[in-house]
C-alpha cells in the first residue's frame, strides 16, 4: 500500500539497522500477501483481512468504489511522491554528494504550481464526495421502518409497522456463540431481522448514554443519542448474517453488545414476524379505510406521506419526515432514566 | 544573593550569572530556562508515565479475550489502576488526557517555548516572569488532582473512563463518582496554566522583540508559537464553559446536556470539538516550527518560501477553528452541514501540503548532515504525510461513516500525532540538546533510538489501518477473533518503539555521566538563529545588551 521504509533509507550509514528495517518491512510485506490470500468473509470481519468487509449493499458499493478507486491511488501517489523525494534528496544531496549548498529560498512557479495542484485534486475528490454524501441521505421509499435503542449494554428493537413488535438483543455468552456457531463477541441471542432487497429505515435513539449503530457490510454508522432520533436505512443485496459492533464509547461493556442482522426472504421474514407475536402490516390495513385516517397527531400531521400505499400506514410514532435526519422529542422515558 | 545591592550593579556586566541558591532557583523560578527545563523534566516524566498506560492497553489488546483487566492479573495484585474493564476506559482516558495536556504540550510550548522564543527574538526573559512561574506549577498541580482521579471512585468502579473527549451523557449518569469531577477540576487548571501561558507568550512576542527583529523577520519556531497560543487563548476558554456546565448538571441539577430537561448531549460535542480540533493542531504547530529550524539547519540552506511558510501556519490555525464538527459526522447533522465540514477540511491539505512541499525544496540543493534530530525531522516529514493524507480519506463524510470510530481513526491521529508530534518533540530535543542541557548527546545512540522508534511506530499504528478497514471500534477491551492476527503485529510494535525508549533513556544518563563539554554552535554554518550566538548553556541572563537583527536574515 504506502511505502514506509522509503524514509528508512535516509541515511546510508546505519547499514545495519537500515538492513534490520528492510527486512522487517519485507517480513511485513509477505505476511499481507498471506492475508490477502484468505476467504474474505461476508458481513464480518476476516481473519487478518486489510480491506474492507466485503459489501453488503448499494450504498457500501459506492463507499468501497470512491475509497479504492479513487482516493487510494490519490494518497498512495501523494505518499510515493514525497518518499520518492526524499530518497532522492538522500542521494543526490548529502554533504558528500554535494558538499556546497545552493542559496535560493523561492520559485515562484513551483510554489503557485504545489499549491494550485492540491486544490484540483481536493476539487475532483469533492465531486465525489458530495455525491457519496448526498446518495446517503437520499433514502428511497422505506419498505420498513425498525428502531434501535442502545442501551448500557444491549440492544432493543422495534418493529412499529409490524404491531410494534419488540425485543432486546443480547450479547451471546463463549459457549452459546460457539453452540449456534455464531463468532463470539459478534453474535447475539435475538438478532434484528430484515428481508432482503427491502429498504429499511433504521430509527437510531439511545435510552442512557450515547451508543452507535453500526454495520459495516452496509456501511452504517449512527449515533444513538438520547433525546434524539436519527435515522438510516439499507438494503441488503443478499440473505446472510451480518455483524456489526456499538461504536461510541458508552462504559464498562461497550465492547460487549455487538449488532446482528439477520437477512432472510420476504417469506422467511413474514414467518418470523408472526412467530414473534407480530402483526403483519398488510393484514392490519384491511381493517381502517385510509391511511391518512390513521395518521393523527404525529410529527408532521399535514404531510401524510401521500405517495404511502395502503399497505404501510404511516404509524412511525417518533418521525414521519423523510429528509431531516434528526427530530428532537422529549421522552418521557428518558425524564425517568436521568432523575 | 550574597552580594550587596552596590556590588552586584558594579559587576553586572562581569558576573551576570549569579544563580539563585536550588530551591529558590527551582521552585520560586522566575528564568524562561529554568523554567523551559522544568517543563521539558515535567513532559519527559509525564511521557514515561503515558507510555506505560500505553503499554496496558497493547498489553491487553495482544490477544483476544481480557487478560490483564481482570481480578486475577498481575495488574489487580498492584492494585494502582482498577483491573477490570472499566480499568481499561480509565486506562484509555487517562493516556490521551496525559500526553496531550502532560507530555506534548508542556514540551512543545512549555518548554521549548519557554526556552528558545525569548533567546530567537533577542528578549531578555518572558514578559511576565512570576506568571511563567504560576503557569508550570498549576500544570503541576493539575497532573497531581488528574492523578487522584485515577485512585477515586468514579461510579462503575475507580477512575473516570469516559474518554477523553467525556462526552454526556456517559460523564454524567454514567460516572457519578467523584472522580470526574476531580478530572474536570484537573482540566481546569491545565486550561488556566496554558492560557496564562498564552498570554505571556503573546505579549512577550509582540512587546519585547529586539530591535530590527520585525514580525516578518522572526524565526519560524517563534511565528509558530505565536498562532499556536492564539489558539490556546481562543479555544481553552469554550472547553472551561463546555466542562463547567458539565460540573453543573452533574452536582448542581442544570441540564444543559440532558434531554429530559431541554438539554443537547450533542450541543456538548460541538462545544468540546470547538476547542478540540484547535487543540490537535495547538499540539503540532510548534512541531512545524522546530522541523523547519533542523530542515534548514541540516542543509546548510535557508528555509525555502519563509512568507508562505508562516503564513501557511496562520491559514491553518484560522481554519483550524472552522471544521471542529468533521469529528461528528455520525450524530446526525444537517446534511448541508456535513458537506461543508467536508469540504472546509479538504481545505486543510492545502496548506498543509505547502509546509511539506517547502520543506522538501528546503532540503533540495543542500548539502545534507544526517545527524539525529534531522533524521527524526524527515521522519517526521514522511509519516507526517501518510497521516495527512489518512485525514483527507476522513475527512469525507460519506466515508467517515465507514471509519468513524474504528481503529483507522487511531492509526490517523496517531500517524500526526504520536508518529507527528512526538517525532517533532525528539527533533527538538537533540537539536537543542547541547544548548539547554550544556552537553554533548552520542549520535549512536541517538540514532538507534530513531530507528528503533521509527519502526516500532510504524509496527504499532500502520496494522491499525487494516484493522479500521475491517471495522473494528475504537476504546474496545476485547475484540472478534478476527482482529487478531494485526493486534498481535501491533503490540510486537509496542515492544520495538519500548526499546527505542530504553534507548532514549540510556542516552541521557550516557550524556549525564560522560559530560562532553558542549559548543556554542556544534551545528556550523547552517544555525544561524540567536540561540546559537550564546554559549551553551546560555547565560543566565542573556541579552543584556539587546541584540540588532540585520536585514538580510532570510
Amino acid at each position: 500500500m504506502i511505502d514506509k521504509s522509503a524514509a528508512g533509507r535516509t541515511s546510508g550509514r546505519k547499514s545495519a539497522l537500515g538492513a534490520a528495517t528492510c527486512a522487517l518491512m519485507f517480513g511485513a510485506a509477505a505476511l499481507m500477501s498471506t492475508a490477502a490470500r484468505a476467504e474474505e468473509l461476508m458481513g464480518q470481519p476476516t481473519p487478518g483481512g486489510w480491506g474492507f468487509q466485503p459489501s453488503g449493499d448499494a450504498i457500501k458499493r459506492s463507499v468501497v468504489f470512491f475509497h479504492n478507486d479513487i482516493l487510494m491511488p490519490i494518497i498512495t501517489v501523494i505518499c510515493l511522491l514525497v518518499a520518492g523525494l526524499i530518497l532522492y534528496i538522500a542521494i543526490r544531496f548529502n554533504k558528500r554528494a554535494n558538499p556546497v549548498p545552493a542559496r535560493f529560498t523561492h520559485n515562484t512557479q513551483i510554489e503557485v504550481i504545489w499549491t494550485v495542484a492540491p486544490v484540483l485534486i481536493l476539487m475532483f475528490i469533492a465531486i465525489f464526495s458530495f455525491r457519496l454524501l448526498y446518495a446517503y441521505h437520499d433514502m428511497p421509499k422505506p419498505d420498513l421502518t425498525v428502531k434501535a435503542t442502545g442501551n448500557q449494554w444491549y440492544w432493543n428493537y422495534t418493529y412499529p409497522d409490524h404491531g410494534a413488535l419488540a425485543f432486546d438483543s443480547l450479547i451471546l455468552p463463549e459457549e452459546k456463540a460457539k453452540a449456534a456457531g455464531k463468532p463470539y463477541r459478534l453474535g447475539v441471542d435475538n438478532p434484528l431481522v430484515v428481508p432482503v432487497g427491502k429498504t429499511v429505515r433504521v430509527l437510531v435513539t439511545g435510552a442512557d448514554v450515547i451508543h452507535d449503530f453500526a454495520m459495516p457490510a452496509f456501511g452504517l454508522k449512527t449515533d444513538a443519542v438520547p433525546g434524539r432520533v436519527n435515522e438510516t436505512w439499507f438494503k441488503a443485496d443478499k440473505p446472510g448474517i451480518y455483524y456489526g459492533q456499538c461504536s461510541e464509547l458508552c462504559g464498562v461493556d461497550h465492547a460487549f453488545m455487538p449488532i446482528e442482522i439477520d437477512v432472510v426472504t420476504p417469506d422467511q421474514f413474514n414467518t418470523w414476524v408472526v412467530a414473534k407475536g407480530g402483526k403483519l402490516p398488510g393484514a392490519k390495513a384491511a381493517a381502517p379505510a385510509a391511511p391518512a385516517a390513521t395518521a393523527p397527531a404525529g410529527g408532521a400531521p399535514a404531510n401524510p406521506a401521500p405517495a404511502a400505499p395502503a399497505a404501510k400506514p404511516a404509524q412511525t410514532a417518533v418521525t414521519n419526515t423523510a429528509k431531516t435526519t434528526t427530530a428532537k422529542i422529549g421522552h418521557a422515558a428518558l425524564a425517568a432514566k436521568a432523575a | 544573593m550574597a552580594t550587596s545591592a552596590d556590588a552586584h550593579a558594579h559587576d553586572a556586566h562581569e558576573h551576570h550569572d549569579h544563580k539563585p541558591p536550588f530551591f529558590v532557583r527551582w521552585f520560586f523560578s522566575t528564568n524562561h530556562k529554568d523554567i523551559g527545563i522544568l517543563y521539558i523534566l515535567f513532559a519527559i516524566m509525564a511521557g514515561l508515565v503515558g507510555g506505560a498506560l500505553s503499554g496496558l492497553i497493547r498489553w491487553e489488546l495482544a490477544e483476544p479475550g481480557i487478560q490483564i483487566f481482570q481480578p486475577h492479573s498481575w495488574l489487580a495484585k498492584i492494585g494502582i489502576i482498577e483491573a477490570s474493564k472499566h480499568g481499561y476506559n480509565v486506562v484509555v482516558t487517562a493516556h490521551a488526557l496525559i500526553m496531550i495536556f502532560f507530555m506534548v504540550m508542556p514540551a512543545m510550548i512549555g518548554g521549548f517555548g519557554n526556552f528558545f522564543v525569548p533567546i530567537m527574538i533577542g528578549a531578555p526573559d518572558m514578559a511576565f516572569p512570576r506568571m511563567n512561574n504560576i503557569s508550570f506549577w498549576l500544570l503541576v498541580a493539575s497532573f497531581a488532582v488528574l492523578c487522584t482521579s485515577l485512585m477515586v471512585d468514579g461510579g462503575p468502579g475507580k477512575g473516570f473512563g469516559g474518554g477523553w473527549t467525556m462526552y454526556p451523557p456517559l460523564s454524567t449518569i454514567g460516572h457519578t463518582g467523584p472522580a470526574f469531577d476531580l478530572a474536570i477540576l484537573s482540566l481546569h487548571l491545565a486550561g488556566a496554566s496554558s492560557i496564562l501561558g498564552a498570554i505571556n507568550f503573546i505579549t512577550t512576542i509582540f512587546n519585547m522583540r529586539a530591535p530590527g527583529m520585525t514580525l516578518h523577520r522572526m524565526p519560524l519556531f517563534v511565528w509558530s508559537v505565536l498562532v499556536t497560543v492564539f489558539l490556546l487563548l481562543l479555544s481553552l476558554p469554550v472547553l472551561a464553559g463546555a466542562i463547567t456546565m458539565l460540573l453543573t448538571d452533574r452536582n448542581f441539577g442544570t441540564s444543559f446536556f440532558n434531554p429530559a430537561g431541554g438539554g443537547d448531549p450533542v450541543m456538548f460535542q460541538h462545544l468540546f470539538w470547538f476547542f478540540g480540533h484547535p487543540e490537535v493542531y495547538i499540539l503540532i504547530l510548534p512541531g512545524f516550527g522546530m522541523i523547519s529550524h533542523i530542515v534548514a539547519t541540516f542543509s546548510k540552506k535557508p528555509v525555502f518560501g519563509y512568507l508562505a511558510m508562516a503564513y501557511a501556519m496562520v491559514a491553518i490555525g484560522f481554519v483550524g477553528f472552522v471544521v471542529w464538527a468533521h469529528h461528528m459526522f455520525t450524530t446526525g447533522l444537517n446534511v448541508n452541514l456535513q458537506a461543508y465540514f467536508s469540504a472546509a477540511t479538504m481545505i486543510i491539505a492545502v496548506p498543509t501540503g505547502i509546509k511539506i512541499f517547502s520543506w522538501i525544496a528546503t532540503m533540495w540543493g543542500g548539502s545534507i548532515d544526517f545527524k539525529t534530530p534531522m533524521l527524526f525531522a524527515i521522519g517526521f516529514i514522511f509519516l507526517f504525510t501518510v497521516g495527512g493524507v489518512t485525514g483527507v480519506v476522513l475527512s469525507n463524510a460519506g466515508v467517515d461513516y465507514s471509519f468513524q470510530d474504528t481503529y483507522y481513526v487511531v492509526a490517523h491521529f496517531h500517524y500526526v500525532l504520536s508518529l507527528g508530534a512526538v517525532f517533532a518533540i525528539f527533533a527538538g530535543f537533540y537539536y537543542w540538546f547541547e544548548k539547554m542541557w550544556g552537553v554533548k548527546y552520542n549520535e549512536i545512540l541517538g540514532a538507534a533510538h530513531f530507528w528503533l522508534m521509527f519502526v516500532g511506530v510504524n509496527v504499532i499504528f500502520f496494522p491499525m489501518h487494516f484493522l479500521g478497514m475491517q471495522g473494528m471500534p475504537r476504546r474496545y477491551v476485547d475484540y472478534p477473533d478476527a482482529f487478531a492476527f494485526w493486534n498481535r503485529i501491533s503490540t510486537d510494535g509496542y515492544m520495538i518503539a519500548a526499546l527505542g525508549v530504553v534507548v532514549f533513556l540510556v542516552m541521557l544518563v550516557e550524556a549525564a555521566v560522560r559530560r562532553r563539554k558542549a559548543e556554542a554552535n556544534p551545528w556550523g554554518e547552517g544555525a544561524t538563529t540567536l540561540e546559537w550566538t550564546l554559549s551553551s548553556p546560555p547565560p543566565y541572563h542573556q541579552f543584556n545588551d539587546l541584540p540588532h537583527i540585520e536585514a538580510e536574515g532570510h
